[in-house]
Formats: structure tokens, C-alpha cells, sequence
């Protein structure tokens, strides 16, 4: 067999990982219509706060998920803050500074291991049993869809709604007594709580972390899978994630040259299908929802 | 109910409105009409807390509410229907009417307000479940009526209802409103039309480049000369 177990596990759990992150970005992006390019550094604040509480606290994993969580809650919080009186590509190159200023923080500090970064990042044990090799798939699964269920939720409840009405006309929301400034640090921190937990979970099944694996190229990988899967639904995120850990994977030989791939597949995509494959309007998904339906007796029913 | 004193709100260093003094009492229903560019979209902006207001003051319900920002203006009583009918195009029809139903508190609620919108706009019950953007303009318009309703305003801020639909359409928007104003709704109206503000209007004003030169109830309004000829477009003598 060509492909190992190993190989399948380790890009299954990148697919859930980076799937998680791009959840976060069509949180912040999709359904508040806020730019963020710099979700990377969000996955960076989760994996290294998930590392320390580990490697120099001798916190269980989790309860440094959860802490991750948090830490990246609070940081997009403060970009949440920051970009109140931002919009558009004023605030989009406000993230990218962002993702540059995470980066030279973990390299600069000792503390964040600076240039040798953080090595023994334990694996999680359950019930006193190391989770490794294909149980941290589908530990990383697991975890995906329990925060696709709140992506979904949150899409049900009035924060869902306000999301929305802030990307759809933000002056029009403010004045139908939208606190706008509120949804935007929302929008921001929960986005970013998801890009934490993606950290989190890549830091605990790499085992090491530097200051590189979050880099402004990672956050521009993020925004290529929503792109590609499409910014304004949840499976959406799933399937570009999926798609664009693959592709590279097929066309290995392209090494360093895969910034040029994804910049190409979001100006194709850009260009060809700007709501993603599976984008709320898509076609794809409207057969894939109809086939879904007929499958399950149409339990949804509008 | 709202008191507008001597507002001047400026674009750069352009004078949109120079020293605007509007008065709305409660369930009056008062036009600001004028032409294009005369700033009564400015106009209602200040009122709503969308533009800077650089002198002046508004008063609304007795409180000084020019330095508050839209959403806190929208929580107190302000209604605002946006010029262009601006809705949130990618929300349903019953989504953007949830919206703004901001100060509900239940879900009870939310369902009980619903129905009285859908019982004063049919239309927009069948087509609840459709996405916004895919409403004709008087639909659209209904609708942006009907979101401001959901929040049961005291004053219900309209910026041209008329703009942009057909006389049929216009004339159907406008029962909507004389029917609200018959419900005891306080309404300041701005709009380009006067004839059909003036049909529904117990006050008007009169604004001309950032200035309000005329000020007459309705009665008085439709036979001032000034307004007679140049806005509603009737035959001049000349001796």
C-alpha cells in the first residue's frame, strides 16, 4: 500500500487542525464581514500558550486546550478592540502587522523559546492512555465538530444575526440598535479562540513549535481554504481545509513554490466562483443539501 | 418628542446643514421636503447619529442625546427607515425583521411583534423565508418600514420612502404610512415628493441648501406660493 497509516493520520489531523482555523476565519470573516489575515497568529497564541502550560506548568493537555482557548480569545479580543475604528484594507493590513508582531514576540522572547522554539510538547493521555497516531485523529475530529456545533449555533441565536447584519450594512446595523463595536471584538475573539484551539491541537501532535509555523504565509494558507471551501458556511471550511492540506501533497515537487499555488487558487477562485465551492449560494451545496435531505427525510424543512 | 437646535453638520469643509432647527411632537407626523442635495438625508443622519453634528444640539424625550452613538439613539425610541431601503441583503426576510427587534426580550415576544408586522404587511409573511436581495423595491421598502416597527419606536425616522419606486408602488408605501400615522405613530418624513408627503404630513418643513426657510402646517403649506409652483409644480401666471 502506498499510503501508510501514519501518512493518513498525520494529514487527516492537519486537515482537522487548519479545518478548525478556517472555521474561525469564516466566523470572523463569513459572518461578520470582518478582515482578518492574519488568523495564523492566533494559531500561534494557542500553540504556544497550550506548549507553555504543558512543557513548563505540567498542565494535562486539557486543560491547556483550554487555556489556549482563552489566551487566543483574549488576543482577538484585543485586535477586536483595536480594529473598532477600522474597515476594509486599513484594517486588513492592521491584521497582517499583527501576525508580524505575534511572530517577532515568539522569537524575540525567551520565554516563547525564541528561535529553537518549544520541544517535548507532550501527547494527551486519556483515562491514562497516550492519545497518538490515529486517536489524536480522531480526538482532532471530535473536537472539529463539537466547534462546528457551536459555529452552528451561534448562527441560530441573535449573535448569529448580528453577525451577519454587521457584514451585511454596518451603518444600517448600528442604527436598528446594533452595538457594532461590541460584535466586532466578538467576532474577533471567538474567530481567534477557534484559530487557538487549531493551535493547541497542532502543538501537541507535532511535539515542537517555532515561531515560523505561524508566519503571515500560514495566515494567507487559512484564507485560501475559506476561500476555496467557501467563507459563509461551516462545511465550507471543512472541504478548503481538505483541499488545500492535499493539493501540496500531490504536487510535492512545487516545495517553496506553494505561496505561488495558493495565490493562484484564491485569484482563480477570486475570479471564477468568488463564494467558494461550497459557499452558501453554490450550487454544489444546494445539490449536496437537496441529496442530504432526500437522505434524511428533509429534517431541517424551511 | 424630538427637538433639533441648530444643528450644522459639515462634509470636510462643505456645509451641509447650516443651523437646522426641526421640532417633532408626539404622534405628529412631520415632512422635511426639499431637493436633492438640499440635506435632509444629512438631515436624518444627525438625528440617527450617523454623521458628526459640529453645532447644535438633538433632544429626544428630554435628553440631550447628540453625542450618543446610533445604537444607544435606537434604544431609547428612535426607528430609523434608511434612504435606498437599505436591508441586510444575504439575512430572510423574517431575519432582518428579528433584527430589529433589538429591544425584545423574549422569544414570545420576537413572535407576537412578527405578527403584527405580517398583519399590517402581508406581503412580506409569504415572503418570509426568502433572502432580502431577492425582494422587489416595494417589497424592499415594506420592509425596511416593517424592521423599524420591531422595535416598537417612539419615532420612526423615514428617509425618502418614495425614492427610486414606481407612482403604483409610492402610492400603496404611502397608505402604509398614512395607516401608522392613523395608529398614532410620530413620523418625521424626508422627502423629494412632496405632494404625497403632503398628503400625509400635519407639519412641513421647508430645506434648502442646509437651511429650513419655510415652516407651515400642512394646510398652510400646500397653498404658500413658493411651494405651490416650484415644488408642486403648479401652472405660474405671470401678469
Amino acid at each position: 500500500m502506498p499510503i501508510s497509516t501514519g501518512y493518513a493520520a498525520t494529514l487527516l489531523t492537519v486537515i482537522a487542525a487548519y479545518g478548525i482555523a478556517a472555521l474561525g476565519l469564516n466566523i470572523t470573516m463569513g459572518r461578520a464581514g470582518q478582515v482578518n489575515l492574519g488568523q495564523a497568529a492566533f494559531v500561534g497564541v494557542g500553540a504556544m500558550a497550550s506548549a507553555i502550560a504543558t512543557v513548563r506548568y505540567s498542565l494535562s493537555f486539557w486543560e491547556a486546550i483550554i487555556i489556549a482557548a482563552l489566551a487566543s480569545f483574549l488576543a482577538g479580543a484585543a485586535l477586536g478592540v483595536v480594529s473598532i475604528r477600522l474597515r476594509e484594507d486599513f484594517l486588513a493590513i492592521t491584521t497582517i502587522g499583527f501576525n508580524f508582531i505575534v511572530v517577532y514576540v515568539f522569537l524575540y522572547y525567551k520565554f516563547f523559546g525564541g528561535s529553537y522554539g518549544i520541544i517535548g510538547i507532550p501527547k494527551p493521555t486519556l483515562l491514562g492512555m497516550r492519545i497518538t497516531g490515529f486517536a489524536y485523529t480522531i480526538m482532532s475530529w471530535t473536537i472539529l465538530l463539537l466547534l462546528a456545533a457551536l459555529a452552528l449555533y451561534i448562527d441560530k441565536t441573535w449573535l448569529g444575526l448580528a453577525f451577519e447584519a454587521l457584514r451585511d450594512n454596518e451603518e444600517v446595523a448600528e442604527s436598528v440598535g446594533i452595538d457594532v463595536r461590541k460584535y466586532k471584538i466578538l467576532a474577533f475573539a471567538i474567530g481567534a479562540m477557534y484559530g487557538g484551539v487549531a493551535g493547541s491541537i497542532l502543538a501537541h501532535f507535532k511535539g515542537y513549535i517555532v515561531y515560523s509555523d505561524f508566519a503571515f504565509p500560514y495566515s494567507i494558507m487559512i484564507l485560501s481554504m475559506s476561500i476555496v471551501g467557501g467563507m459563509d458556511t461551516i462545511v465550507g471550511a471543512i472541504v478548503g481545509s481538505a483541499m488545500i492540506i492535499l493539493l501540496p501533497e500531490i504536487f510535492r515537487p512545487l516545495m517553496e513554490y506553494r505561496m505561488i499555488m495558493y495565490t493562484a487558487i484564491i485569484v482563480l477562485m477570486l475570479y471564477f466562483k468568488p463564494e467558494g465551492l461550497l459557499g452558501r449560494e453554490s450550487k454544489w451545496l444546494i445539490s449536496l443539501r437537496r441529496i442530504l435531505r432526500a437522505w434524511s427525510g428533509g429534517i431541517r424543512g424551511d | 418628542m424630538l427637538a433639533v437646535n441648530d444643528v450644522h453638520v459639515y462634509y470636510g469643509t462643505i456645509a451641509a446643514l447650516r443651523g437646522v432647527t426641526v421640532k417633532v411632537d408626539e404622534g405628529e407626523v412631520v415632512a422635511v421636503i426639499g431637493r436633492n442635495g438640499a440635506g435632509k438625508t444629512t438631515l436624518i443622519k444627525a438625528i440617527m447619529g450617523l454623521v458628526n453634528v459640529v453645532k447644535g444640539s438633538v433632544v429626544f424625550d428630554g435628553e440631550d442625546i447628540t453625542g450618543l452613538p446610533p445604537w444607544e439613539r435606537a434604544k431609547l425610541g428612535l426607528g430609523y427607515v434608511p434612504e435606498g431601503r437599505r436591508l441586510f441583503p444575504y439575512l430572510t426576510v423574517e431575519e432582518n425583521l428579528i433584527v430589529g427587534a433589538h429591544n425584545a426580550r423574549s422569544r414570545e415576544e420576537i413572535k407576537k411583534r412578527l405578527e403584527e408586522v405580517y398583519s399590517l404587511f402581508p406581503r412580506l409573511r409569504e415572503r418570509r423565508g426568502q433572502l432580502a436581495r431577492t425582494l422587489s423595491g416595494g417589497e424592499a421598502q415594506m420592509l425596511a418600514i416593517a424592521r423599524s416597527l420591531m422595535a416598537r419606536p417612539k419615532l420612526i425616522l423615514m428617509d425618502e420612502p418614495s425614492q427610486g419606486l414606481a407612482p403604483i408602488v409610492v402610492d400603496e408605501i404611502f397608505n402604509k404610512i398614512m395607516e401608522l400615522k392613523r395608529e398614532g405613530h410620530s413620523i418625521l418624513l424626508v422627502e423629494q415628493n412632496v405632494k404625497k408627503a403632503l398628503e400625509v404630513a400635519d407639519r412641513v418643513y421647508l430645506l434648502e441648501t442646509g437651511k429650513i426657510v419655510i415652516e407651515l402646517p400642512v394646510e398652510e403649506a400646500k397653498n404658500h406660493p413658493v411651494i405651490r409652483e416650484v415644488y408642486l409644480g403648479a401652472k405660474q401666471r405671470y401678469k
